[in-house]
């Protein structure tokens, strides 16, 4: 696996593997675990993947960013139990200035969320679990997906 | 839902998340005859047992890609029926 894993996810990992001398602008954006959902206190959250699909449509996403702006960029997803605060999703673009950067950092994550098949079980301090899209989009009738 | 004399005449349909535990498991086999595309699969699969979890915000893959519903199967594509995304 290159863009999903299971370890723990460091970002200056992600910023070494982006970053140069001719690029001055490097900016990051990191997902973390929220500690609530629907107003109902989340104890942590399972990510899993269709993971060969997942890979490529990273891989195509990461190539659209870089066939737009003049950056270097790269992601990671953690998949497997994650915790409250863990960070669940990182990406890091680097370009001569830091509008490409940010450009192309936001053109990830929103694509990333929008295309890349992943998927969370939430479990609530209750004991109660839940798959995160589905109840909210398709069980309760009249509202739509996070 | 699987026989030996017809594994060469199914299409292989991996499920996920929510769709894997209402319908029985991360891989399915549905028999090809009578399935000409996406939307035939998904009306197909609607009919079994706890099918209407599959709802209108599904997403379909073949062979990887994203594909709308009228996108052609055949038997031997691998057909992901996905449940609306969750990452990030």
């Amino acid at each position: 696996m290159t863009y999903l894993t299971r370890a723990p996810i460091q970002l200056d990992g992600l910023i070494a593997e982006v970053a140069g001398p001719d690029r001055g602008g490097v900016a990051s954006f990191l997902g973390t675990v929220r500690d609530h959902h629907d107003g109902r206190a989340v104890r942590g959250l399972e990510y899993s993947a269709y993971d060969p699909m997942a890979e490529e449509v990273c891989r195509e996403i990461l190539l659209e960013a870089a066939a737009r702006w003049p950056v270097r960029v790269t992601l990671r997803h953690r998949l497997g139990e994650l915790a409250i605060g863990d960070v669940a999703v990182a990406v890091t673009a680097a370009g001569g200035h830091r509008d490409e950067a940010f450009a192309a950092c936001r053109y990830v994550i929103e694509e990333l969320k929008r295309r890349v098949p992943i998927w969370k079980r939430e479990t609530f301090v209750d004991g109660e679990v839940q798959w995160v899209g589905v109840a909210s989009s398709e069980e309760r009738s009249g509202t739509t997906a996070p | 839902m699987i026989t030996p004399a017809s594994v060469s005449a199914t299409i292989r349909v991996r499920l996920f998340a929510s769709y894997a535990e209402r319908l029985g498991g991360e891989l399915i086999e549905v028999p090809a005859e009578g399935i000409r595309t996406v939307g035939d699969l998904l009306e197909r699969l609607r009919a079994l047992p706890n099918g209407t979890v599959i709802g209108p915000a599904t997403l379909v893959a073949v062979n990887l890609r994203h594909s709308p519903p009228g996108t052609a199967v055949r038997a031997g594509d691998e057909v992901a029926v996905m449940p609306p995304l969750a990452g990030g």
